[in-house]
């Protein structure tokens, strides 16, 4: 039985919970941030308090996702409001839009 | 002197959702406005969409009241500007703006027909009237006030426009607030003073810049920053065809403004200024290591600082930069003075984040120190970190008083919790000691 597969036997994670600890990653390195990936709360604002993340950071993550995913983040985009309320928000829009 | 250059009335003032708005439709706005105002002499202008902050900042000057640009808007500074100001209100275009002051919201509805029915005429603005007021952040506490007339302002603009070779009239998208100095005169002033159109989105996201940009008609500019242009050149996007690049707020590597110019298939000009003096040179960085000054600004070096005057300058200023003159007009940047911080074209120093966070009640010791430049990110950006010895507060408390206190880009990263700062023997922090807490056995994570 390969690694993998001994994964996803022994412990089942949902393809959104993947996608969340992936991002969560991803937005760890690209802004050197202080904690382990694991330890974000999916459901923590993103902006402000909570992760306190600003706009810069927000860019920075923009373009490791259009690196990462092919998907281009747009503000007009009424869905995108709700983008970056949570990882987990962040998560379900890449799902849905993602090319890669 | 006028208070915008357009000549006739269908002229175009500025794109809003792809609709031209005229200047028959921009002056009737501006007059309406200027009717409705309060009858405070102070305005702090916060609507972010930049075709209403162009009305507003065009109805307080047909009013005669003065514009305050604070560097930010957290509590403590609005809190300081109301004693500078104590007739201050507030102009926002937001549903949810929490300035602590009396408030007004832009009026939604345009200027009916029977206002843009007033003849056309181009309000005259005194050259000595004082307009605005641009405040930098200040060493201690309250932030400083740097006085601007409307004819001062225009020069710096017009003689600007002249060393850009804007021959002709741009439309310009611009991926900065119009609040701050860089962006008020490149994305304000400029299309106002130049004949030009400003756009009134504040496009942020790659593809949000490169579709509006695409949506306007050419010649067309995007003023910008190194940030957005790293961002923009990393990104997917397709790019669309520019005729001018316009970036500040940090220099430029060659490299990037080579690329730049090859993927937009336009001139980038970097354009060097500050709050305090406004405007002053530029390069075409692609092929340019120099900065060209002015027409009329002369630079001089007196006792290790660099004054400039002349121009559109109202008194001798020093600058915030190491720079040396190489001739009469040209002159090249070596680098910041030590204590000066710039983050996104936000400036601070050390010695006052280092004051705001030694404000908090319950620290004992505190300062803000520059980790060292290897630690740049993908965008090229620094941030600053903090050692604070304070018993009695988590990081997460103390991050929350700094947020009430400074702009969030000067949040620590880490905030470095101690039992006591490196102080040498002298009581001094040496740069090397703070910059060793970063690597050393005293890591803990904030």
């Amino acid at each position: 039985m390969s690694m993998s597969e001994l994964a996803s036997t022994v412990h089942p994670i949902e393809p959104e919970a993947r996608l969340v600890l992936e991002l969560a990653e991803l937005i760890v390195g690209a802004l050197n941030l202080e904690l382990p990936a694991s330890q974000i709360d999916p459901d923590a604002r993103l902006y402000g308090e909570g992760l306190g993340l600003d706009s810069i950071d927000i860019l920075e993550i923009a373009l490791v996702v259009s690196k990462q995913y092919g998907v281009q983040l747009r503000a007009d985009d009424a869905e995108n409001a709700q983008t970056f309320r949570s990882l987990r928000h962040l998560a379900e829009y890449i799902a849905a839009h993602r090319t890669k | 002197m006028p208070l915008f250059s357009h000549p006739v009335p269908e002229a175009v003032v500025a794109y809003r959702a792809g609709v031209a708005i005229p200047a028959a439709q921009f002056l009737a706005d501006v007059e309406r406005l200027a009717a409705a105002l309060p009858p405070g002499g102070h305005v702090i202008n916060v609507c972010a969409d930049r075709y209403r902050f162009l009305v507003g900042f065009a109805a307080s000057v047909r009013a005669g009241k003065v514009s305050l640009l604070p560097p930010t808007h957290t509590p403590e500074v609005v809190r300081h500007l109301a004693a500078f100001a104590p007739d201050v209100f507030c102009l926002t275009d937001a549903h949810d703006c929490d300035i602590d002051l009396p408030r007004m919201r832009y009026p939604d509805s345009a200027a009916g027909p029977e206002s843009s029915s007033h003849p056309w005429r181009v309000p005259e603005i005194a050259a000595d009237s004082v307009v605005a007021y641009v405040f930098t952040s200040g060493s201690t506490g309250a932030p400083v006030p740097h006085r601007k007339t409307w004819g001062r302002l225009v020069r710096c603009v017009l003689d600007g426009a002249e060393r850009l070779g804007l021959e002709r009239a741009h439309a310009v998208l611009a991926t900065v607030p119009p609040q701050h100095m860089y962006g008020f005169e490149s994305s304000v002033l400029l299309p106002l003073l130049s004949g030009g159109r400003l756009c009134a989105e504040h496009p942020f996201y790659p593809a949000d810049i490169c579709a509006l940009l695409e949506s306007i008609p050419r010649p067309r500019a995007l003023v910008t920053t190194p940030i957005h242009l790293r961002a923009l050149l990393a990104s997917q996007t397709q790019i669309p065809r520019a005729d001018l690049i316009v970036s500040a707020t940090a220099p430029l590597t060659q490299e990037l403004a080579r690329e730049a110019e090859a993927r937009f298939q336009a001139q980038l000009r970097e354009i060097y200024g500050s709050t305090e003096t406004g405007q002053l040179a530029t390069r075409r960085t692609a092929g340019e290591l120099d900065w060209r000054l002015w027409p009329h600004v002369r630079l001089a070096l007196e006792d290790g600082r660099a004054w400039v005057r002349g121009g559109h300058l109202e008194q001798p200023t020093a600058l915030c930069d190491e720079v040396e003159p190489t001739d009469a007009e040209h002159f090249r940047l070596q680098g910041r003075l030590a204590d000066l911080v710039n983050i996104a074209g936000k400036r601070s120093s050390l010695a006052y984040l280092t004051h705001q966070i030694n404000s908090i009640e319950g620290v004992l010791d505190a300062a803000f120190f520059f980790p060292g430049e290897s630690t740049a990110d993908d965008l090229g950006i620094t941030r600053v970190a903090a050692a604070v010895v304070a018993p009695t507060l988590d990081a997460a408390r103390i991050l929350e008083e700094l947020r009430l206190r400074i702009d969030p880009v000067f949040l620590p990263r880490p905030l470095l919790k101690l039992e006591r700062l490196p102080r040498n023997s002298t009581g001094k922090l040496p740069r090397e000691a703070l910059q060793a807490l970063l690597t050393g056995p005293h890591r803990r994570r904030a």
